[in-house]
């Protein structure tokens, strides 16, 4: 399976990043985001949001667990910061949303990741250990049937 | 004798159930909150699940701790306030399910309030003569929000934050900093013992002419970055340097964002409202700022600044007195927002 990295040097780089995803991906995507705490997760999600055509501003979902977001599709926007148990999953609602019309994005979704479908793209950052301020790593990696034309077009673009 | 009209409160939008009864919006006849801060503290944050089972369990024993304690009996009570929204949809369910099934039973009016309207209604509870127009700063776990208060049902968002709430960072960074949960106090106690200026941290999004949004995702980052850059070169954090910085940073954009806001509005007093408004440091430097120019600054106590169902009681009081009551088909709300 193809493994595709981008560097970021700045915020708004990585949201160019995630607003070229959100313009290209399809209703019924699911997108896992991992990386530790001010990584730029929510940075990332801001620019698929985007993408996604929404007016409104994305906002970190840590406190509410999750967003609901209305643009081209509904983009529901998960946070599994603070959940333990995978029970808590199930009292979200959580699966209701992957057969739903929508995007799902999930922060924090390495916690309970055998709870997501199989068909996802999950996107790592790291921060980059010369510049942990503003260099960030991002790891895209698609599984199950996850459609590779999109990635294609993301590694041959220029985010400068 | 005056009529006395009594009203109960629910609050379950989050992490504590609270039940409360306040006559005429104003007097606290009993105020019952069940911090569940002791059941969270080892996990580092709320947890959802445990919360909304909790709502469940203590929910009707509070009730009736409550009445008691307020010395009167169901019967006495004139309307029923549920919190309905924002929140977690699985503990609002619990509030605004059993608020429905009393006010059902005693044929007595449901009043739905919105739960960042309620924690305005805090400052309503402290003896204070509040007076409009009014700016209020809203500022918790969930939330950070400045509202432009004009009258009774006539509220503003004049800016929000745009990525994660005050209280929240403040959370984020006690975790990386081993110091527990709630943040916010854990903090503010180390704070006190440190020297704010050894170290600096980013101030977003200040001194834009007229923004009055908020941005606390940069000085997240790079505290946490701070942290381990010191981690990576075995140095020891000055966790009381470190906390005093990071408090100094969040409550300067807090104090800075709410002078121009009550200024540009022409307020006549100025709120706090919300878990963060129990910061000792935030409250002093906003009466510093705003009392030069003649703003008055209320802020309830402690108790009241936290969720609970006392602001819930006396914001439904004004409610009914504008005529808004729920249906039956009443139902938890979890993105609901202010003036919705």
């Amino acid at each position: 399976m193809p493994v595709i990295i981008l560097e970021s040097h700045s915020q708004e780089q990585t949201r160019k990043i995630g607003r070229f995803l959100g313009e290209r991906i399809l209703s019924g995507t699911v997108i896992t985001l991992n990386g530790e705490l001010g990584a730029g997760k929510t940075v990332l999600a801001k620019g698929v949001g985007e993408g996604l055509g929404i007016k409104k501003a994305i906002t970190s979902p840590s406190f509410v667990l999750m967003n609901i977001y209305h643009g081209r599709f509904n983009f529901y926007h998960f946070d599994f910061y603070r959940l333990e148990e995978e029970e808590e999953l199930w009292e979200l609602g959580l699966e209701e949303y992957f057969y739903d019309e929508g995007v799902v994005l999930v922060e924090w979704a390495d916690k309970f990741i055998d709870s997501l479908p199989a068909t996802r793209l999950d996107i790592c950052i790291e921060k980059s250990k010369d510049n942990l301020e503003n260099g960030r790593i991002l790891y895209f990696i698609p599984q199950g049937k996850f459609d590779l034309t999109v990635l294609e077009e993301l590694e041959s673009q220029c985010f400068c | 004798m005056l009529s006395k009209t009594v009203i109960l409160g629910l609050e379950t939008s989050c992490d504590d159930t609270a039940a409360a009864v306040v006559a005429n919006g104003r007097n606290i006849l009993s105020n019952v909150v069940s911090s569940q801060d002791s059941l969270h503290h080892r996990f580092g944050g709320v947890v959802p699940e445990v919360a909304s089972r909790r709502h469940l369990e203590i929910i009707n024993p509070l009730i009736d701790e409550a009445m008691s304690k307020a010395g009167i009996s169901l019967q006495e009570i004139d309307g029923i306030a549920v919190s309905y929204g924002p929140g977690l949809v699985g503990s609002l369910l619990v509030g605004v399910s059993i608020a429905k099934a009393l006010s059902y039973a005693l044929d007595i009016p449901l009043i739905p309030v919105n739960h960042l309207e309620g924690h305005i209604y805090a400052n309503f509870l402290t003896g204070s003569i509040i007076t409009f127009p009014l700016v209020c700063l809203v500022v918790s776990g969930g939330h950070t929000s400045l509202l432009y208060v004009e009258g009774h049902g006539k509220i503003e968002v004049l800016g929000k934050t745009r990525d994660d709430a005050a209280g929240e960072v403040f959370d984020k960074i006690a975790r990386a900093l081993d110091l527990g949960f709630p943040g916010g106090p854990v903090i503010e106690r180390h704070a006190q013992q440190g020297d704010s200026s050894v170290l600096s941290f980013p101030r977003a999004l200040m001194g834009e002419d007229g923004k009055m949004d908020f941005s606390f995702s940069g000085v997240k980052t790079a505290v946490l970055n701070y942290i381990r850059m010191e981690q990576e070169k075995g140095s020891r954090t000055d966790i009381y340097a470190l906390s005093a910085a990071f408090q100094d940073a969040v409550v300067e954009v807090l104090v800075d964002k709410s002078f121009m806001a009550a200024r540009q509005k022409e307020a006549k007093q100025f709120l706090l409202a919300g878990g963060v408004a129990a910061n000792g440091e935030l409250r002093r430097r906003l009466r510093v700022k705003l009392e030069a120019e003649g703003i008055e600054v209320v802020a309830p106590p402690v108790e009241l600044c936290t969720d609970n169902g006392a602001m819930v009681a006396a914001a439904g009081y004004y409610y009914l007195r504008r005529g808004i009551r729920a249906n039956w088909d009443l139902n938890a709300v979890p993105s609901l927002e202010v003036g919705q």
